[in-house]
């Protein structure tokens, strides 16, 4: 072995070195896979590779599950081992990428195999029925019902977030005396708990002592019920949603606005712009990029509106979104496969629009 | 730093091109009490008595400013609804009990910094990792991983649930933390990637040069730059757990409760509406957050879109 060794490191001479290195290394490949050592993870990778199915298969799934999680430790641990000093970057990546694999990964591939079973979590049958589920969901019309309301939602609140935000940060774009405590005030209602929000919004609501019935019934006679039609509870939960996201695009439009050089205002100033004319060819190209990325994202989150609408509705007035249905189906309903289609389904429209958000962020920080 | 939120520049002063007087200050002002307002009334409605929150018309302040407003739109502040918070007879007459709030508190203390310590351990070195030794694919895997942020939660939680079901780790700490750790870690992964990518490397080369072995790179050259950003990162992460519900509400058992579940079911559960004390657990849940607001205000930009714009 020495001499071979040796060789490798020796600068490799024309004529023998390729032939006796590809020999030795194959010699080395096949004594190397069986020698029991801390940085032999391809030893490792088959031993778990063989013992997991096995485990799975004969012991209970309490232990088996232990015994699974332990051999995978080992790989990894003599994976890292292998690394040491080598893979920088891949060493330091790793743990982060492991927790990432058990709590997210893995989970989602789970559910991803258990969308083609008829699985149920109250009951103990598992038969495989291929993409019927899936072909369940495109023709369930409750679903696209499902679907349209979250589609409402999702225009109506982030239009009204991109108006409101807009104006907001069109306010705050200026230097004032307090400006920054002002600005607290603003930015506050992002920061809060969907659950407080729509604790805050249930008592705003109230039919007899609420503020809003209060001061609609200044004007009118009767009681006022926000939340009994469809179309009041809508605007109720839309209403809480945008008063609560609008600072954020206030806050992106903001980052917009304070990056336009000054000097193309002041020399606007001497030209005598019009004022629209100065907001369309200065202030609004420099806003452009920031915009679409709030209106990006706000869609992403609002495309996941859950909480809030559980806490003001429980989805009562047709104003069940897509992931309140989901939530439904798998927790109240026990219909585990059902809902595992279902939910592959949301985490395509979110990784297409994830997608495309970091296209755009990605291009607007090059250019910065 | 400042420049982003504040837009203070330096060189700004005197030039009247982007300043305004107090006229925009009182309009300002004006504006940002309105958007405030629903805040304020709930902070207020928790100094209320009982029939003092349920009153038509709504008494808005606590004095009667010397008799300027009449005594009917005035109520008299009471601290009784944050002692009944903790605890409280759950039927006229009877002895008053735990309501186990305390406990709450404490688990959702407890939760978001154990998770959160955790996240910032793993995350930070995967964040230098990702920035300084970029691997092949490098914005596969980050994708990758600001997806699975970006799921809706209710997509995560159910193989998460069938996992812990079988595992045993429903309602218990460990489930729990790990979980949320799982669920910080993009977050501070692209938040600490943006802190270390505008470092500048030079500075680091030179210390190469100078003969510092890689680990002392790390800890003496970068991991002082970017404190102010571990700070903002862990106290975005902290809000982001504090605030969290869906994962609180199917995960967590009775023991290890969170305030959010507990708030939701204080709402529809055994109070009915004795919206005083709702307002007062809304106020304790709500002045952390506030606070980190007023002091994170340069960095909420970047925590909010995780890090992906940074001004």
């Amino acid at each position: 072995m020495v001499p071979a060794v040796i060789k490798r490191r020796a600068p490799p001479s024309a004529g023998d070195a390729p032939m006796m290195s590809s020999a030795s290394l194959a010699e080395r490949h096949a004594s190397d896979l069986f020698a029991v050592r801390w940085n032999n993870w391809r030893l490792a990778l088959l031993v778990a590779a063989v013992a997991v199915p096995a485990a799975i298969a004969v012991l209970p799934p309490s232990v088996s599950f232990w015994t699974a999680g332990s051999l995978c430790a080992l790989v990894a641990l003599t994976a890292v081992v292998a690394a040491w000093g080598r893979h920088t970057g891949g060493l330091l990546v790793a743990p982060a990428i492991a927790v990432l694999v058990t709590m997210n990964i893995f989970p989602l591939l789970w559910s991803l195999g258990l969308s083609f079973f008829n699985y149920r979590a109250d009951r103990q049958i598992l038969d495989f029925i291929g993409l019927r589920n899936y072909e369940r969901l495109v023709t369930d019309p409750i679903v696209w019902e499902r679907l349209t309301t979250t589609a409402t939602f999702v225009v109506l609140t982030v239009a009204a977030q991109m108006v409101v935000g807009f104006l907001l940060a069109m306010l705050f774009s200026r230097q004032f005396p307090l400006r920054r405590y002002l600005l607290i005030l603003v930015l506050t209602p992002m920061m809060l708990a969907y659950v407080a929000v729509g604790a805050f919004y249930r008592y705003y609501y109230d039919p007899t002592f609420g503020l809003v019935s209060q001061f609609v019934n200044m004007f009118t006679d009767g009681s006022f019920v926000l939340i009994s039609s469809t179309t009041g509870a809508i605007a109720a939960i839309v209403i809480a949603d945008a008063w609560m996201w609008s600072p954020f695009v206030m806050l992106l439009v903001l980052a917009g606005l304070v990056s336009v050089p000054k000097y193309l205002y002041e020399a606007a100033a001497i030209d005598r712009v019009p004022a629209w004319r100065r907001f369309w060819y200065i202030t609004f190209p420099y806003v452009k990029g920031l915009l679409l990325l709030a209106l990006l994202f706000r869609t992403i989150e609002a495309f996941k509106l859950f909480d809030i609408v559980f806490i003001l509705t429980d989805g009562g007035q047709n104003t069940e979104t897509i992931a309140l249905y989901v939530y439904r189906q798998a927790i109240q309903f026990n219909k585990t496969s059902y809902s595992s289609a279902l939910s592959y389904v949301l985490l395509f429209t979110v990784i297409v629009l994830t997608n495309l958000y970091l296209y755009l962020a990605n291009r607007r920080s090059r250019e910065v | 730093m400042a420049s982003g939120l504040t837009g203070g520049r330096g060189g700004n002063r005197g030039r009247p091109i982007d300043q305004s007087g107090w006229g925009r200050t009182a309009f300002a002002g004006f504006v940002s009490f309105l958007y405030f307002l629903p805040v304020l009334i709930i902070i207020i409605t928790a100094f209320k008595e009982h029939t003092d929150a349920l009153a038509v018309p709504v008494k808005l302040l606590p004095t009667t400013f010397f008799g300027l407003i009449p005594e009917s739109y005035a109520f008299v502040p009471t601290l009784e609804n944050f002692q009944n918070v903790f605890s409280r007879s759950f039927s006229a007459g009877a002895e008053a009990q735990d309501t186990g709030f305390a406990r709450f508190f404490f688990n959702s203390i407890f939760i978001a910094g154990t998770s959160v310590l955790l996240a910032l351990i793993l995350g930070t070195v995967a964040a230098y990792g990702f920035s300084r030794y970029p691997l092949k694919g490098n914005d596969t895997y980050l994708f990758i991983i600001l997806t699975t942020r970006m799921l809706p939660p209710i997509v995560v939680i159910i193989p998460v649930m069938l996992m812990f079901r079988i595992t045993g780790l429903a309602g218990t700490y460990t489930g729990v933390i790990l979980l949320y750790a799982a669920f910080n870690l993009p977050f501070t992964i692209w938040m600490m990637k943006s802190f270390f990518d505008e470092l500048s490397p030079d500075v680091e080369d030179s210390a190469r040069l100078d003969g510092s072995s890689e680990w002392s790179v790390f800890f003496r050259i970068c991991l002082p730059q970017v404190l102010a950003g571990i700070a903002a990162t862990a106290v975005f992460g902290l809000i982001l757990t504090w605030n969290e519900f869906l994962f609180a509400l199917l995960l967590t058992g009775v023991e290890t409760r969170t305030v959010p579940v507990a708030m939701s079911q204080t709402i529809g559960g055994d109070i009915g509406v004795r919206w005083g004390l709702l307002a007062a657990i809304e106020t304790l849940f709500l002045i952390p957050v506030i606070l980190v607001t007023f002091f994170l205000q340069n960095q909420l930009l970047r925590g909010v879109t995780f890090g992906t714009v940074k001004r």
